[in-house]
């Protein structure tokens, strides 16, 4: 309870599907409601909103378009489009103009799901997105201590311990430094905890495995760092301490650092999100999330690692043989149909697409087979190219249901060799009671109706 | 294995010489060879750290035929010079982790009975009154407060076996310094960083005394803490996985 409580995910993931089913993302008049309700908010807050309303209705209709007065210094603000002003007929008249921010459709509802606490998690909602990239404000968070609110200009970044010169970086100090910009996913260790302990057949690949995101990250390496402070003989670890109210601290051996550990200030082309770490983090490619330090703010370059709790009482692996796996930082090849999945339904007889995302810690995604009778047999699905090392990899494979009940499967291999196992060779070797890396083959029942749910092995 | 090795051995050689006999030919065949060469650097750029493969691609792209008006990228300086030392007082301040050897303890101490008392002031209200958990409502946006005191079960560690054990630092924390970082770093969570060294130290001796750990009379300072050996010290194994076939 412990565990799973203060770890979030598995609590999380059943009470994502529960706010899903709430708040059905494919119902419009949910969405409606939603809408309503966010323009009245906005309309009665001068909160920096500009309220987006088809000229027609709109006071400056034949002149140009007005935004509500903002107070000096306010970020610009995104229009909020009002869903009940969609014109029957878009190609009759004006629509609303250009605005400083962008927003999305009235019509689209992808969103996170939030529980409300300051150390838990909210999740990607991977069956709403397409490609590989995941957008700024659907990564997936993780927070020990609620979101940590920084101001850049008081950034700083300490470097010490075994080096030549201790040394503090403000952000323009990183700025100044050649940067590198590499696509790489990032998964939190618990992801899948919630399907493994308390699957239900109501599980969104969101509910499932909602904890991983992907996108171009853009930072400066450790390694350069390293190199500016003149790191030690005998320097064998580096322990991360994260600037929020948790002072998050993981311990990462120096090969990492001097390899591509990233302090990354960028995602996605932007500055991080402060639910992401802002103004910067570090940044592990193809490590367990919790390692990747947000609002890094002081790193110790050591003889041994910290043995702090997020390497010991948490994170580590208790396996089936009665021991514990520590320091399992890298992320071993997973993937995860996304669509068809519940709550969706598949139609007999008509072309579908089975698709889906793989990634590995270690490399490249090389295969992804899909079986669309429960294992039996498998066929090698289409990747999207380029595929790239340690970042989501996008398969798809077209498919005629029969009409008979069926169980689909996705099945990763990485560049190393490294195949999916499946839950029986998961469980046999990890034990009903492991913590993190639930990275087994992941299925999905179709009933005799079409209907899409997530398959509970018993 | 080692025919294998062989084999690829012959190979290269005979795509090294395919370049050698295609340079000196017409000038299309030796622009080609200068491609295969540049390509030839790119897969050499992808072996070794980043860091040194992002420096070295930009480099080695120089080396190929470039206008005469353009040179290479010069090698970066051995250090850019940005940033500002740190003092020792600063340093000092935010140095506060605490290895497993007590590097980093703090001076002060606590005892069992202290400890009880900050326990029942600062702790109690959300992890119980023994340390049992999550008794009455969690404060608002915080989760259930998890449960610290507990052996069972004595004997193995069947953590892995069993979903509904919980962890403890009694059961599970290999190391009782990990117990002082966290608890004067984070707690309690609506004012982390509020304990006085020695209040760190007398709830960590409540706890590791709770949890049979140490004796009730024991107290607890830089000394004495790291020589704690924790029941769960020796479960932890490093990890063995690297990949390729089979699964771990």
């Amino acid at each position: 309870m412990a565990d799973e409580q203060d770890e979030g995910p598995s609590m999380t993931s059943s009470a994502a599907g529960d706010a899903l089913e709430a708040r059905n993302p494919i119902d419009p008049r949910s969405a409606r409601l939603t809408r309503r309700g966010l323009i009245a908010a906005a309309a009665a807050s001068a909160g920096g909103v500009v309220l987006a309303r088809l000229p027609a209705q709109a006071p400056a209709a034949q002149g140009a378009p007005t935004s509500p007065p903002q107070p000096a210094g306010a970020p610009p603000g995104a229009p909020v489009y009002d869903l009940a002003s969609v014109p029957p007929d878009p190609t009759r008249a004006p629509g609303p103009p250009t605005s400083a921010l962008g927003a999305r459709s009235p019509f689209e509802t992808s969103a996170r799901t939030p529980v409300g606490l300051v150390t838990g998690s909210s999740l990607t909602p991977l069956q709403q997105l397409s490609g590989t990239v995941t957008p700024s404000d659907l990564v997936f968070e993780r927070h020990h201590a609620g979101v940590a609110l920084i101001d850049p200009a008081r950034y700083e970044l300490m470097i010490h311990g075994l080096v030549d010169r201790p040394t503090v970086f403000s952000l323009d100090d990183l700025h100044h430094l050649p940067s590198v910009s590499r696509t790489v996913f990032l998964e939190c260790s618990g992801n899948g905890r919630g399907a493994y302990r308390t699957p239900k057949r109501e599980m969104t690949p969101q509910a499932i495995d909602g904890l991983t995101s992907s996108g171009e990250w853009t930072g400066v390496l450790l390694a350069t760092l390293f190199r500016e402070v003149g790191v030690q003989r005998g320097a064998t670890w580096f322990r991360a301490e994260g600037g929020d109210a948790a002072r998050l601290s993981r311990s990462v051996p120096m090969e990492k650092g001097m390899d591509d550990a990233l302090i990354a200030y960028a995602y996605n082309g932007e500055p991080l999100r402060p639910s992401n770490g802002y103004p910067a983090r570090l940044l592990l490619p193809g490590y367990e999330g919790n390692a990747n330090i947000k609002w890094v703010r002081r790193i110790e370059v050591s003889d041994g690692p910290g043995m702090f709790r997020d390497e010991t009482s948490k994170y580590t692996d208790p396996l089936a043989n009665g021991t514990a796996r520590q320091f399992s930082f890298v992320l071993d090849a997973k993937s995860i149909i996304t669509s068809p999945a519940y709550p969706g339904r598949v139609t007999p007889n008509k072309w579908t697409q089975i698709t889906g995302i793989a990634w590995s810690g270690r490399g490249k995604i090389v295969r992804v087979d899909v079986s669309v009778d429960g294992g039996n047999s498998w066929t090698v699905a289409e990747l999207q190219e380029p595929v790239q090392a340690l970042a989501h990899t996008r398969f798809r494979i077209p498919w005629q249901w029969d009409g008979r009940p069926t169980v689909l499967m996705s099945r990763a291999v990485d560049d190393t060799g490294y195949t999916q196992p499946t839950l029986a060779e998961f469980r046999g070797r990890r034990g009903a009671g492991t913590d993190y890396h639930f990275n087994y083959i992941r299925a999905w029942d179709v009933d005799s109706a079409g209907q899409m749910a997530f398959r509970v092995d018993e | 294995m080692k025919r294998a090795r062989m084999k690829r051995a012959r190979m290269n050689r005979a795509r090294m010489s395919r370049i050698r006999t295609s340079t000196g030919r017409s000038a299309r065949a030796r622009a080609l060879a200068g491609v295969g060469l540049i390509a030839l650097a790119f897969v050499a750029c992808d072996r070794g750290p980043l860091a040194e493969r992002a420096g070295r691609r930009q480099r080695t792209l120089g080396t190929g035929r470039l206008p005469a008006d353009v040179q290479a990228a010069p090698d970066p300086p051995a250090r850019f010079g940005v940033g500002r030392p740190a003092t020792d007082s600063e340093v000092a301040a935010w140095d506060v982790d605490v290895g497993p050897d007590g590097k980093g303890l703090p001076a002060g101490s606590g005892t069992v009975a202290q400890g009880a008392a900050v326990f029942a002031a600062k702790c109690a209200a959300c992890h119980g009154p023994a340390g049992e958990g999550q008794v009455g409502a969690p404060l608002a946006g915080s989760p259930p407060a998890p449960k610290l005191v507990g052996r069972d079960p004595r004997e193995g560690f069947p953590f892995g076996q069993d979903p509904k054990l919980v962890k403890t630092v009694g059961n599970y924390w290999p190391y009782a310094t990990t117990v002082f970082d966290y608890v004067r770093r984070t707690m309690p969570i609506t004012a982390p960083g509020s304990l006085t060294n020695n209040e760190v130290y007398a709830v960590v001796a409540f706890l590791l005394a709770k949890n049979e750990v140490i004796e009730p009379t024991a107290v607890m300072n830089s000394s004495t803490l790291p020589a704690v050996r924790m029941p769960a010290r020796d479960k932890f194994v490093a990890d063995d996985r690297k990949g390729g076939a089979g699964f771990k």
